[in-house]
């Protein structure tokens, strides 16, 4: 049975692990406004003396600054968003609603794409790419998105479009609207937490994404943050903790940006579904 | 329901529209995925530096590969950080997932803040973070030095680096939490009701009752774990700056092949060991699918 004791135990232990998980990140933030001969002094996050010359400094060590990084991040991460969600949610509404040949074994292929280790075709995608010039630009991250490459939100977009009632579209369908316009006036509107939770995890992922980048993009004018921060700490090593420590932040606010905006959503999904 | 032959109708009645819908897919199919797996596998059987022309050599990168120490060496230590780091995740991941569902007030922010950690572990900035934190003045040796013991360098110390590693896959938790979280959910209360009136302590409880229910969810996690642990790269790369040390006890598998390929131009040679992890992780998989049989239980 449970008892006030075991709930105040819970607590404790919940508590416990969550400060050990959450106080380096606290740390970091803290560490990036502090002087940099007082970042290793003390395990207290709050600086004692505040300042912005961390950010100031960082900004532009590495010779390019990093409004350049974080645009061309925002800009791969975006477009990428666009392209999954286009194309994933075509390849979705295929594989949920039509009735074709073979479907079942394209899904089990769709299935099996999803374990297929990223490694086995980043060598000759990239010399496909290197043929086709593309190297040291954005299409090589980008147009694998716009022929739906990430299958795992296929897949989440067709456990989605099983749970909407079919009857919707069969009465759309005996109006006479064929598949395009079932697709776009009764799927897609319905659909829009699929799209959101495929949106988010997109852009996380891919701001975040790191080796892909790190292959293609050669030139720091075409750099992504990930890489910029990269090319900081190589070029600092050792000489420039409180930049390097400032920028890390810097690269992270996008992405923790879009999770406490999304956090609510989380949230509010858990109150209408009833659990506690 | 077919009534004369005359109105016997296709099977399928969406052939044309289903292969319109899918087109984008299938294309990205073959064009990024089954083109370049036999590119890959032929490459694998050629000397290859992207600026001139494969060279056939057969299976001698393949049987390179035995003799290569520092492949040996990246081997090793993929082996040690996936056994070691896949079941504490998992462990972690299930003793939260345990303790959160209790019917507690501040789940929604307990949830979200547990699984922070596994949407920003894959950043540059959070190894970044990771190597200042075991850095010999980092913050884990400040920590030490409260209870007077004098931590070592944990980055630079090739007997500890490598576990850094781990506890940065570890810390990242939230994700098998949250599926552990909702499977929790749909555990049948009666079962509990029994158990507590038949006298059943909390770990019997845990150990006979959720354990076994959960155990599909305990498969679905190690078999997603695994594979991504084989994958790790961006963590050993910035904790080690790029080359895997000290004396490559982070080399990970994913590392030396990015070195290999991207560092040396070695295309062929990365191209064999790329299709060695595969037949790896396809191996662990079918061991997992065919030991499933034996610990998963699916209710009904």
């Amino acid at each position: 049975m449970r008892t006030k004791g075991n709930h105040w135990r819970a607590h404790a232990l919940l508590l416990l692990v969550l400060v050990a998980m959450i106080y380096p990140m606290v740390w970091l933030v803290g560490a990036s406004f502090k002087p940099e001969n007082q970042i290793f002094t003390t395990m207290n996050p709050l600086p004692l003396v505040f300042t912005f010359a961390n950010y100031v400094n960082g900004w532009t060590a590495t010779g390019t600054s990093f409004t350049v990084y974080l645009s061309n991040s925002l800009t791969v991460s975006i477009a990428t968003v666009i392209a999954n969600v286009a194309s994933c949610s075509v390849a979705a509404y295929a594989f949920a609603r039509l009735d074709f040949a073979f479907r079942k074994f394209w899904f089990a292929v769709m299935l099996g794409t999803m374990m297929l280790p990223f490694q086995a075709t980043l060598i000759p995608q990239y010399a496909i790419f290197y043929q086709l010039n593309w190297i040291n630009t954005f299409l090589p991250l980008v147009v694998p998105y716009l022929l739906a490459y990430d299958a795992f939100f296929i897949f989440l977009m067709v456990q989605f479009i099983r749970g909407i009632p079919r009857e919707l579209d069969e009465a759309a369908a005996l109006d006479g609207a064929g598949h395009v316009r079932v697709f776009f006036s009764i799927v897609l509107p319905l659909m829009r937490p699929a799209l959101i939770t495929t949106t988010i995890l997109t852009f996380i992922w891919t701001f975040n994404d790191f080796l892909r980048q790190l292959v293609y993009l050669s030139d720091h004018a075409r750099y992504t943050a990930p890489l910029g921060l990269n090319a900081f700490v190589d070029r600092a090593s050792g000489s420039s903790y409180g930049g390097m420590l400032a920028m890390s932040v810097v690269t992270l606010v996008p992405t923790v940006a879009v999770f406490l905006a999304a956090q609510r959503r989380i949230v509010d999904g858990v109150a209408t579904t009833g659990i506690k | 329901m077919s009534g004369t032959p005359v109105r016997k109708r296709k099977r399928h009645k969406h052939n044309l529209a289903g292969y319109a819908f899918l087109a984008p897919w299938l294309i990205g199919l073959f064009a990024f995925t089954l083109i370049p797996m036999v590119y890959s596998l032929y490459l694998s059987l050629t000397k290859f530096n992207l600026l001139t022309a494969p060279q056939w050599i057969g299976f001698e990168n393949y049987v390179r590969l035995f003799s290569d120490e520092r492949y040996l060496q990246s081997v090793r230590v993929t082996l040690i950080y996936v056994v070691t780091s896949v079941p504490l995740k998992l462990a972690a991941a299930l003793l939260v997932a345990v303790a959160l569902n209790r019917g507690l007030k501040a789940l929604g922010f307990y949830r979200a803040t547990f699984y922070l950690p596994s949407l920003l572990g894959a950043s540059v900035a959070v190894s970044v973070m990771w190597r200042q934190i075991f850095s010999r003045e980092g913050l884990l040796n400040q920590f030490l030095g409260i209870f007077g013991v004098q931590g070592s360098d944990w980055i630079g110390d090739p007997r500890y680096a490598i576990w850094t590693l781990v506890a940065l896959s570890a810390w990242q938790f939230g994700t098998p939490m949250l599926i552990f979280l909702a499977g929790l959910k749909q555990l049948p209360q009666d079962l509990y009701e029994a158990a507590a009136i038949d006298g059943a302590g909390k770990v019997t409880t845990f150990f006979r009752i959720t354990l076994p229910l959960l155990s599909p969810m305990v498969f679905f996690n190690l078999v997603l774990e695994t594979i991504n642990a084989f994958q790790t790269f961006t963590p050993a790369y910035v904790v080690s700056g790029g080359l895997g040390g000290p004396i490559d006890s982070t080399l990970l598998y994913t590392l030396y092949l990015y070195l290999k390929g991207f560092g040396s131009m070695q295309m062929g040679y990365a191209s064999a060991m790329a299709w060695v992890l595969f037949a790896v992780i396809g191996l662990f998989t079918a061991v997992y699918f065919w030991s499933a049989r034996k610990w998963v239980n699916y209710a009904d």
